[in-house]
């Protein structure tokens, strides 16, 4: 017996249970879209909650310094002088300088896993990549400022000194703590991001792509190269975003490294400060309503950072796909 | 300069001889030979002892029930299953009397082209779906690709209808163009031979007439191997056919024998509806 038969008859029937829980089910429906609406909501409202705090919160300081706050480069919390420059500047360096390093290591490492790596191998590497994904943030801090700066030290920045010295960003003297620590720091610490998400959706690209690319003699790098990655590129790139919100927002690992000085050098080797970094240095110290204000406006320029720098890749994306939908 | 497969692909498509001189040469020399093939799954053996001669130029169709082997037999004429882990293969299959199984396997599969049982265009435009074989294949001067893929489309029967859309997505197309997407796309690296694995399975009689009429377009200058769950589209389209049964190729002949006067019981059991 059918259930829509019953139900179109309107009698009820030998199976009057069944329409019952169907009707559970409706409101089953019902509920499960109030759930997850509040859900969502919850998000939204969240975000908005933030921004408006930290809007209202920074109120004192936006009215004293107006715009120039984000164009002045002096941080004298003695003389109740604030400009931000420095600290959007060291944190739009590093965030840069973390993702040119650690895309392409991500990316590749994902392909290989996902592609060439024996699935044993690959399942084994990949737990180990999700594992660093979860070190605390000051671990890294305590690598970077242990291992990492001395070999950069000893066996990185020497070499690229003399090959690209000729570059204003690479001049000057290296004393360890520096926007390149804090830059290859964070690249460390955002390829996780890039790898176990990339890999995730290289494997979930269909086999039969991978097939209708190989049965007309493409080799297993061009089927990759050509197939397999443009179609997971979306997924590929909200990896990426993902990786590069994380290293907006980095705060312990980059404050050990970083030098918490802030200034505006070209060069990559000298010390400098990062938002996240000075807000959490700070913010314990900050005597004075003007202080705590501005720091707080801080807080509310790392959200326009984002929301740019986000817009920036996007464009970027957007940009360079509709070319490469021509070649 | 291009490279002997460039030129391979490149070249006009060659019209076969006469009839009779044809069938002389299909007989003393196939297109396709395979000697005592075996091939395994882990350790499941899912193909035993395959001998067969695939005439050049000719629509060769196998049929059988689900699982009896005949897509893995297909799959082993371009070498496809190679991209599965853990299979072997034994025996032998020569393409024009030389050993498939040792020659570079890029080379083999852009010989021995291969459409699939799912139309599988690639997320890009139909002209690029076209043109993806010839660029693999290290062809980019782009008056040479716009030929190509003019003449694939023809081919294929499908010119006419993507003519004005060449640069939109391929997924705007209907499910038996698309298929017919695939057939162009195999077709443009000038393949000797094309496997077709199920290609009408998911299209509705007008699109699966539609490839059936343009197989018998294509089958002047390609040797043509189908695999088809529908035994009418066999009887319809096949010059020759095998019915494989468990792993087994029970029976091979004209279609006309196969289906009329078959010499296996298990043979006439199937194609008169008995079993299967």
């Amino acid at each position: 017996m059918s259930t829509t038969a019953t139900l179109d008859q309107g009698v009820a029937p030998p199976g009057g249970r069944v329409v019952s829980f169907r009707r559970r089910l409706r409101a089953g429906d019902e509920v499960a879209y109030l759930i997850t609406l509040i859900a969502a909501g919850t998000i939204f409202l969240i975000t908005a909650l933030v921004f408006y705090e930290v809007f209202s919160q920074s109120a004192l300081s936006r009215h004293k310094f107006g715009w120039s706050f984000l164009i002045t480069s002096v941080w004298d919390p003695v003389a109740g002088t604030f400009g931000a420059l420095p600290f959007i500047y060291g944190t739009v360096v590093t965030s840069i300088l973390g993702l040119l390093v650690a895309v392409p290591e991500g990316i590749g490492s994902a392909i290989f896993l996902s592609e060439m790596a024996p699935p044993r191998l690959s399942n084994a590497c990949t737990f180990l990549i999700e594992l660093l994904a979860a070190v605390p943030s000051v671990i890294y801090g305590l690598l970077g400022i242990f291992i990492l700066v001395p070999i950069l030290e000893r066996h990185v920045v020497p070499p690229l000194k003399s090959a690209f010295g000729w570059l204003p960003i690479f001049q000057g003297p290296f004393y360890g703590v520096s926007l390149f620590s804090a830059g290859i720091v964070l690249s460390i610490m955002i390829v996780p991001f890039i790898v176990s998400v990339s890999r995730e959706v290289l494997l979930a690209v269909p086999r039969d792509q991978r097939e209708a690319s190989l049965a007309l003699g493409a080799s297993q790098w061009q089927t990759t190269w050509r197939v397999v990655v443009p179609n997971a590129s979306s997924g590929i790139v909200g990896s990426i975003f993902l990786a590069l919100a994380r290293a907006l927002g980095e705060t312990m690992a980059v404050t050990m490294v970083i030098g918490n000085t802030p200034q505006i050098k070209a060069s990559l080797l000298a010390p400098g400060d990062s938002i996240a970094s000075v807000i959490a240095n700070q913010f314990t110290e900050a005597t004075g309503d003007l202080y705590l204000s501005a720091l707080i406006e801080l807080g509310l320029v790392l959200f326009g950072v984002t929301f740019v720098l986000n817009g920036l890749a996007r464009i970027l994306i957007i940009a360079t796909s509709r070319k490469g939908a021509h070649s | 300069m291009a490279t002997p497969q460039q030129q391979q692909i490149l070249r006009e498509p060659v019209i076969a001889p006469p009839e009779g001189a044809e069938v002389q040469k299909s007989h003393a020399e196939p297109k396709l030979h395979t000697k005592d093939l075996d091939f395994f799954y882990g350790n499941f053996q899912a193909l035993h002892d395959i001998s067969i001669r695939i005439a050049e130029n000719k629509i060769t169709a196998f049929i059988g029930p689900s699982g009896c082997g005949k897509s893995t037999f297909l799959r082993t004429m371009n070498r496809m299953n190679e991209a599965l882990r853990n299979t072997r293969v034994q025996g032998e299959v020569l393409l024009d009397s030389q050993d498939l199984l040792s020659m570079d396997v890029n080379d083999v599969r852009r010989r021995v082209g291969m459409v699939f049982q799912k139309s599988n265009p690639f997320p890009k435009t139909i002209f690029e779906n076209v043109a993806y074989g010839l660029r693999v294949n290290g062809i980019h001067r782009r008056a040479v690709i716009e030929d190509a893929v003019t003449k694939s489309l023809n081919r294929a029967a499908l010119w006419n209808e993507v003519k004005d859309k060449l640069h939109k997505p391929a997924s705007a197309l209907s499910g038996g163009q698309q298929q017919r997407l695939c057939i162009a796309r195999a077709l443009a690296v000038n393949p000797e031979v094309l496997l077709l694995d199920e290609p009408c399975s998911a299209l509705d009689p007008i699109a699966t007439s539609k490839i059936e009429e343009l197989l018998f377009e294509i089958k002047d200058t390609t040797t043509i191997v189908i695999v088809t769950h529908n035994m009418q589209q066999a009887a319809r389209v096949a010059d020759y056919t095998g019915f494989f049964l468990l792993g087994r190729l029970i029976e091979f002949d004209n279609t006309k024998t196969i289906f009329q006067n078959p010499s296996k019981k298990e043979t006439e059991d199937y194609v008169t509806g008995r079993f299967g």
